[in-house]
């Protein structure tokens, strides 16, 4: 009988073949928590009575969300997880070091991988083919503790792609207006923001070829934006190019997708037909059309996060920004995914053009995206993200309005202050 | 085991954002502390209202976004006896189950802020006092109910020396 990416994977795991609806108990390749989560895991870790991990090399402690630390309490939970990722022999990847999910896909995720970590966008390392999903502190604890987890195996949503996205094929750089963060907006409001509730995405099609690995990168992240537990991609000659790009070609293995699989729902979507998107206040699934919101005025633009905070999001932004400057009164604040990308992205002159264009650049980290600092709005203010959620109160103030949208967008939007669609300027 | 409060009423949607806002990520390692705002950004105030054992009432997708453990820790801190729900986000949920903070699924549109509830956990049943209704509860899958009875996830595992959910 045929199967889903997600039951495959856990199917090897478990050494039989699971079906939707069972309980399995297998193996975590990966365990990690970050520095909002860390210290509430170690906590648990040590009420368990272990002081460590079972596999402490394929345990790994970011600090990514406060980062560098804003205050004491914070910087004191610092000093707490790093004495623990020193004495346990656990990974730690300090300031400056990037956003955990996106140092997961660089460095650690492989096909086939379980990996659990107390961040629900976790789930973006399905675009590498690997079961990946967010959990809480404890049971990323018990992860951490036991080297195990337990998972009821997913029904599937099953979305088709065809298509191309328009203008693909020309020059990516300069034509991709229309991009994979369009997709998943587009997906997301269709679905509503619990339409995969306890389900994993499985993306697949002709139109997957259209989908380099950042921006599957992209849309496996917000697959939890629909509830679900994992947005799974194919391993393909992609994955494969990219693992080769991060040194590590030798973890890349073959996940197909089988003709015969069995989905819950099955949705397609021609991606020539997709158009620039955002998601308005403050819900991730309130989407429309980028040229429908028109004049709407923003105080702040964010351009980084785990969601479209890399090398192409940066390239493509100071494309368009090249020769151009932010508006008066608009504050565009860049965040680099990681190390990595910030210096690609420096060797390249992205930085150079977008801080002469009035951007602020900041540490590789989450910056504004989760409130704690670094471009928190005031009373009303206006921020277009390209990160993945505008809940209320999500920028640090409950009085904030937060817009969601493509890095096109974002860069179109710096330079007119108001929300606009990329292929309208002149 | 048989609960007895009043239902606090919210509506779909509550993100744990609403629950233990992003600005107070500081007070994540002073959970006594972040529980005296729990759930203030849906309900200003909502802490020093609440008495133990009372109930919070929500529509659907309660508990989305993060994976923020602190957010079903600070609702049982503020003495909460359940969360009823028409849908839970995945992650709260196991969330909640973990940190012993019982969650039921049911239709909850007829309930209203200021009903006396009786919720019977073991038989599954919600029971409106001052309505004068019983509502039909979802089941949790038989791990969570285990989970739950040990008093949660680490009290589990410490009970039984690992994950007892195959049998
Ligand atoms: S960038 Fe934002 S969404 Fe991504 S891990 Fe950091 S806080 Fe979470």
């Amino acid at each position: 009988m045929g199967q889903t990416l997600a039951e495959k994977i856990l199917s090897r795991k478990a050494g039989y073949d699971v079906r939707p609806g069972d309980i399995v108990v297998v193996d975590v390749d990966w365990a990690y928590a970050q520095d909002g989560t860390a210290p509430l895991t170690i906590r648990e870790l040590q009420g368990l009575g272990v002081d460590g991990a079972a596999k402490p090399e394929r345990s790994i402690f970011f600090i990514d969300h406060a980062s560098p630390s804003p205050r004491q309490e914070l910087s004191n939970d610092h000093l707490f997880i790093r004495q623990f990722a020193r004495r346990t022999g656990s990974r730690i990847h300090d300031v400056g070091d990037g956003i955990c999910h996106q140092l997961a896909a660089e460095r650690y995720v492989r096909p086939w991988d379980v990996v659990i970590g107390a961040d629900s966008h976790t789930c973006m390392g399905g675009a590498l083919g690997a079961f990946a999903t967010g959990m809480g502190s404890t049971d990323v604890a018990v992860g951490m503790a036991l080297g195990k987890t337990w998972l009821r195996v997913p029904e599937t949503i099953g979305v088709r792609l065809v298509g191309r996205f328009p203008g693909w094929g020309d020059n990516r750089e300069t034509t991709a207006y229309i991009s994979a963060k369009d997709l998943v907006l587009y997906l997301i409001g269709r679905l509503g923001a619990d339409g995969a509730a306890y389900q994993a995405l499985e993306f697949f099609g002709p139109g997957l070829e259209a989908l380099t690995i950042p921006e599957r990168l992209t849309v496996a992240n917000m697959s939890v934006e629909a509830g679900a537990k994992v947005g799974l991609f194919p391993s393909d000659k992609k994955t494969r190019e990219y693992l080769k790009g991060q040194d590590r070609e030798v973890d890349w293995l073959a996940l197909e997708e089988d003709p015969e699989a069995r989905y819950a729902r099955l949705a397609e979507i021609d991606l020539s037909r997709l158009e620039p998107m955002v998601a308005r206040p403050h819900m991730v699934d309130n989407v429309a059309s980028a040229r429908t919101l028109k004049g709407i005025r923003v105080n702040q633009v964010f351009l980084g996060s785990c969601t479209n905070g890399r090398l192409e999001d940066l390239a493509l932004a100071a494309q368009i920004l090249q020769g151009r400057r932010v508006a008066r009164g608009v504050r565009l604040v860049v965040g680099p995914a990681s190390r990595k990308v910030l210096l690609e992205a420096m060797d390249r002159g992205y930085i150079k053009t977008l801080v002469e264009a009035g951007a602020t650049v900041l540490s590789p980290g989450c910056g504004p995206c989760v409130g704690v600092h670094a471009g928190i709005l005031g009373d009303g203010e206006v921020s277009l993200n390209t990160s993945n959620r505008n809940f209320q109160g999500r920028m640090g103030n409950p009085k904030g309005e937060i817009y969601l949208a493509s890095p096109a967008v974002a860069a179109a939007t710096a330079v007119t202050g108001e929300i606009t669609d990329p292929r309208d300027m002149e | 085991m048989i609960l007895e409060g009043k239902a606090w009423r919210f509506g779909d949607g509550i993100t744990t954002d609403h629950i233990a806002p992003g600005r107070l990520y500081h007070l994540r390692s002073n959970l006594s502390e972040l529980a005296k705002h729990v759930l203030e950004d849906a309900d200003p105030g909502f802490a020093s209202k609440v008495r133990p054992g009372d109930f919070i009432v929500a529509g659907s997708n309660f508990g989305q976004g993060s994976s923020r453990e602190h957010a079903p820790r600070i609702i049982r801190m503020a003495g909460v006896g359940a969360v009823l729900a028409q849908s839970f986000a995945r992650i709260f949920f196991r969330n909640a189950i973990n940190v012993g903070l019982p969650v039921i699924t049911c239709r909850t549109d007829k309930i209203e802020e200021g009903d006396l509830l009786r919720v019977d956990l073991a038989g599954g049943k919600v029971y409106d006092v001052t309505k004068g209704f019983e509502l039909e509860v979802g089941r949790l899958p038989e791990i969570m109910i285990r989970i739950l009875q040990d008093g949660g996830l680490v009290e589990h595992i410490k009970r039984h020396g690992g994950l007892q959910v195959l049998m």
